[in-house]
């Protein structure tokens, strides 16, 4: 089995109001030197066979990703 | 009489509002099926509000790849009116069929109340019984609903009419420029935050202003007929 891992970001320009919440939240924790959180999604697609790459971005930029408002990178791990 | 198509997702909310509105707007509702591909003769689509597949991924997302919406979106290049509310908005922008797409409330709560908006264009299939500068009240409920789209594609839609209503007194999600409802270059499709199909009645809307998306389809549709 092979694995290709998908991370979704909102594009830079995207106000991320979830990222926000949790970096206002952070003082409560003590934590007052972050400049800014931003939350995206990580999305692991085990291949049955070998990794295929090709599909992989088809699956992405169809489907995983709104190319509209958001990016995303691509890459093959090694399954646990 | 023209024939209204509803589409019925798993985990739409509406469908059952949105057919009842065309039915009293004097339609005659066919009730679609999201995994059936035949939209049964019909003149005209609504995609209702809800959840559509549990708005998992993205909302809209999944439902875009729906059979139903793979016809629904050739018969809309082809002409044929269709009108997304709030999840159909959603699945409309997931589709390409209109630019932009729909976030998380800038404020992060889900917003009910009744919304006032301002129509600023008539020209479309659906809104035609409106007078530009018109402002009316119908129910918005959403927890995405916040309209994003680059400067450039705000920018043509400024100058191509295709901003159709604006939130006044009031954004309830933080849309850009108050956005609350865009049309397609050729004005056959429409999406919209709030509900119109909620603003039918008396007895349960806030208004009667709902009626006017649907009594101006029925006036293009029998246009339409009468050209032939």
């Amino acid at each position: 089995m092979a694995r290709v891992v998908v991370d979704v970001m909102l594009k830079p320009e995207i106000l991320d109001p979830q990222g926000q919440a949790v970096a206002n939240a952070l003082p409560r924790l003590g934590v007052n030197d972050v400049a800014s959180v931003r939350i995206g999604r990580r999305v692991e697609i085990d291949f049955a066979g070998d990794a295929d790459l090709e599909r992989a971005r088809e699956i992405a930029d169809k489907l995983l990703a709104n190319p509209v408002i958001e990016d995303y990178e691509i890459r093959v791990v090694e399954a646990a | 009489m023209s024939k209204i198509g509803v589409v019925t997702f798993p985990g739409s909310l509406d469908d059952g509002d949105a057919a009842r509105a065309a039915r009293i707007s004097g339609a005659e509702v066919v009730r679609l099926w999201h995994a059936d591909p035949d939209l049964h003769g019909v003149d005209a689509v609504v995609l209702p509000g809800g959840f559509s597949y549990g708005d998992y991924l993205r909302c809209g997302a999944i439902a875009r790849f729906a059979p139903v919406m793979e016809t629904i979106a050739d018969a809309a290049r082809g002409g044929m009116p269709v009108l997304g509310i709030c999840n159909g908005f959603q699945i409309l922008c997931e589709a390409h069929l209109l630019p932009g797409a729909l976030t998380r409330n800038q404020h992060l709560h889900f917003r009910n109340r009744d919304q006032w908006l301002r129509m600023e264009n008539s020209s479309t299939a659906w809104t035609s019984h409106f007078t530009e500068g018109q402002e009316i009240l119908i129910p918005v409920k959403n927890g995405e609903g916040c309209y994003v789209a680059d400067q450039r594609t705000l920018d043509e839609l400024e100058a191509g009419g295709q901003i159709v209503a604006r939130y006044i007194r009031g954004n309830p999600n933080g849309s850009v420029r108050d956005i609350a409802a865009i049309r397609n270059e050729a004005g056959n499709v429409l999406g919209i935050m709030p509900h119109p199909e909620h603003a039918v009645e008396a007895l349960t809307g806030p208004s009667l202003d709902g009626l006017g998306f649907f009594s101006s389809v029925l006036k293009h549709l029998a246009d339409a007929k009468a050209a032939a």
